[in-house]
């Protein structure tokens, strides 16, 4: 009845390690119907050869831009979550800083019409904590957790107001409902674009420090453990945010945390010359800051290694570094960035599998992504030697404000299927 | 960065066609300045003060920020050069309508200028520009943000070079609020790259950028300290709004701490050149009989700046002509 699926000659990943034995997979009904030796037999509709490719479940991603609702200059459900699905994506969050903000059940539901319209992968919408992402009136949170959002966030907007937080969190807990909250002290962070450092100093750049940051942390954690709601922090830029995440849960608080992949990669040395193409939020730090990140990924304080997509258009980039916005488009990257930190050696394929899939789904608090019978067939083919040219004209995402431009990286996903339906094939 | 900015600022052959920030150019370019700027001097000298060294060429003062000094020198030192000067006023103008700077830009540029000379309140303004304007038009940083302002810089290195003789065993001190000051990051470079002994930095922890050493500087908060034995003592402005911003307590405690008094400039060298980029507050970071005392080198600063915009100009305007004939040159073959 319903048409069934093999793809063959597969390595399946589990546990971050790629199997020695080739074998196939059988997807029916949008689930994985048998993995394994048995899988290589029967009747089936279609068949795909893997060529020995790896095959992963999809990846998850906690904090991503998709452009929509919003001037459609900057990409759009469709074109982004194209994009996710060619980094390998099959569930990204879409953060709440839409146009309209996300905050009320009527643009949430509005996000996953256009998701189901148009999305390739899942769409999971993240409400606005605090009405019109001000920070000032809590947000319908019912209506929006009801509406359809795994979680309410600040959208990246600096909280002004520690009696609002407090509140925020206590009405959230009495709900449980998940918070998602990028720390930053916006007093101290003031005009700040850039890490406060040697270099921005050399540069005449206003400078974030690392405190702006730290005391937010610090601010967020001891509010989560008098409230008792579930915090998710992130993205995390500095050692100390790491250190102080570290202890929190060495106390017993049941806090999560993530960095963006490009966090773990560059540091602030990349904004020389002024190139705001770099210009993110947080801002890239140092190395001592990167080291630490990527201990706090490979031994699990960071839960989640997010893309923090943001599709910029040229003229965002087109100005004096602190006059540009911040934001890189980095759903295909992120991935390739990863296997090339672990071609490095800087960090293990377990943690950075981990932070990309299972890491997200506890988070969301959702069933660990598996290559298991039974389970809904979320999941891409990577082919893990080869390398692709990162380029504008190779980009997918509207925005080309990508990092790595010009570099050839390596992992290329070549097909990638959401609920058995394959959402996306790599031209050959 | 330094390799960076010189690729930007320089041609192939090393020759100058932006002068954007002193960040990677060498001792010898810098010199090379110096010896221009003097031989414009004499020009300055003369009854009839005009070299047509830039005839029939179009320079844009672009004035993203109000300044009345710093323009009126470019403008003189373009005019001495033979070129048509057009003076723009854009803080009140076209980006308040909404007009990106690359527009802004791209409409002047359609009147065939030759070279701008751009002030702006963005660090990294001239850089911007610089990367994106037409081949063969040159940018001249006249103040950028916090982040350079280095015709400054230079004719302060000409103003001591006069002085002084040479750089090799100086010391130099910068007073005052370091950290929102343009002008201290290009003459930390230029003193730097010239070969000053030391530079000092004098001022409290507020006041300073982040990570001052790494720029090659020591640091003192003692302004008795810092101002012992120095050749030449540097006095930054202090902004009013610095006391708003809480980085400073008042006026009157900035001045006893770090106003330059008699009885402190008694603390350094005997011939000790007091200097100041202008304009000063009197009485704020400097006592009126320092300023206008025998040690003072205030207003040569303003006249050497009319020189050192004159080596600038004609410098960057010579290398971009000479890069375009090298492609000329290439092409033909």
């Amino acid at each position: 009845m319903s048409r069934v699926l093999r793809i063959e000659n597969i390595r399946p990943v589990q546990h971050g390690e790629p199997s020695q034995a080739l074998t196939s997979v059988l997807v029916a009904d949008g689930q994985i119907a048998l993995i394994g030796d048995q899988a290589r037999h029967g009747e089936a509709d279609q068949v795909i050869d893997g060529g020995g490719q790896w095959l992963l479940p999809g990846l998850i991603d906690l904090n991503c831009h998709l452009g929509e609702p919003g001037p459609d200059r900057r990409g759009t459900i469709a074109t982004e979550t194209l994009a996710a699905a060619r980094g390998g994506f099959t569930r990204v969050c879409a953060v709440p800083e839409t146009s309209p903000v996300n905050d009320s059940s009527a643009v949430t539901h509005l996000i996953r019409d256009l998701a189901a319209q148009s999305g390739r992968v899942h769409v999971l919408p993240v409400g606005a904590m605090t009405r019109g992402l001000g920070g000032e009136h809590l947000s319908d949170m019912v209506g929006l957790s009801s509406a359809g959002c795994v979680a309410l966030g600040n959208g990246g907007r600096p909280l002004r107001d520690a009696r609002v937080l407090r509140r925020c969190m206590a009405y959230a807990h009495t709900f449980g409902i998940r918070l998602f909250v990028q720390p930053e002290n916006a007093v101290l962070a003031a005009d700040g674009c850039a890490h406060d450092g040697a270099l921005a100093a050399r540069m005449g750049l206003p400078g974030i420090p690392a405190v702006a940051e730290t005391t937010a942390v610090s601010e967020l954690l001891l509010l989560a453990e008098e409230t008792g709601v579930r915090l998710h922090l992130g993205p995390l830029s500095c050692a100390r945010s790491v250190a102080l995440v570290r202890a929190a849960k060495a106390q017993g608080l049941a806090v999560t945390a993530d960095v963006t992949m490009h966090h773990l990669v560059y540091t602030d040395q990349v904004i020389t010359g002024f190139d705001g193409r770099y210009h993110v939020r947080p801002p890239l730090r140092e190395e001592s800051d990167r080291q630490a990140l990527l201990r706090g990924v490979e031994d699990g304080v960071i839960d989640a290694i997010c893309s923090q997509h943001r599709p910029q258009d040229h003229a965002a980039k087109q100005a004096p570094f602190a006059a540009t916005e911040a934001g890189l488009s980095t759903l295909e990257t992120t991935l390739s960035l990863g296997l090339q930190l672990v071609a490095q050696g800087q960090l293990s394929r377990t943690a950075l599998l981990r932070g990309l899939c299972q890491g997200p789904a506890e988070v969301l608090s959702e069933p660990v992504p598996e290559l298991a019978a039974g389970r809904v067939a979320d999941l891409f083919l990577l082919d893990a030697q080869a390398q692709w040219a990162v380029s504008e004209e190779t980009l997918l995402s509207t925005g080309k404000q990508a990092p790595a431009l010009g570099e050839r990286l390596p992992g290329v996903v070549s097909m990638t299927m959401v609920g058995g339906q394959i959402v996306y094939r790599a031209a050959d | 960065m330094a390799d960076s900015n010189r690729q930007l600022q320089l041609t192939a052959d090393g020759e100058l066609k932006h002068f954007l920030s002193l960040e990677g150019l060498d001792r010898a370019l810098l010199t090379r300045i110096l010896d221009t700027a003097d031989s414009f001097i004499e020009v300055g000298e003369r009854s009839i003060k005009k070299v047509p060294l830039l005839r029939g060429r179009t320079l844009v003062n672009l004035f993203f920020e109000s300044s009345t000094r710093t323009r009126s020198t470019f403008e003189l030192a373009a005019k001495r050069l033979s070129a048509d000067v057009l003076n723009l006023d854009i803080s009140t103008s076209a980006t308040s309508k909404g007009e990106t700077l690359s527009d802004t830009l791209l409409n002047l540029e359609a009147m065939a200028s030759d070279m701008f000379v751009i002030r702006h309140a963005q660090s990294g303004a001239a850089h911007f520009i610089a990367r994106h304007v037409t081949p063969g038009v040159a940018i001249i940083n006249a103040g950028d943000g916090r982040h350079a302002h280095p015709t400054q810089a230079m004719l302060d290195a000409l103003t001591i070079r006069q002085h002084k003789g040479s750089f090799s065993g100086l010391k130099v001190g910068i007073v005052g609020d370091v950290q929102h000051s343009r002008v201290a990051r290009s003459q930390i470079q230029a003193l730097n790259t010239l070969g000053v002994a030391e530079v000092r930095l004098i001022a409290p922890d507020t006041l300073l950028p982040t990570a001052p050493e790494s720029m090659g500087v020591s640091v003192h908060a003692r302004m008795e300290e810092g101002l012992k034995d120095l050749d030449v003592i540097i006095m930054l402005r202090l902004q009013r709004e610095r006391m708003e911003g809480a980085l400073l307590p008042s006026e009157r405690e900035f001045y006893r701490l770090y106003g330059l008094t008699r009885e402190k400039l008694a603390l350094a060298h005997p011939r000790a050149l007091v200097m100041h980029p202008g304009p000063i507050n009197r009485g704020v970071e400097i006592e009126s009989a320092v300023a206008d005392g025998p040690q003072s080198v205030i207003l040569n600063q303003v006249t050497n700046g009319i020189a050192v915009r004159m080596a600038v100009m004609s410098m960057a305007m010579s290398g971009q002509l000479a890069e375009r004939q090298g492609q000329l040159g290439r092409a033909s073959r």
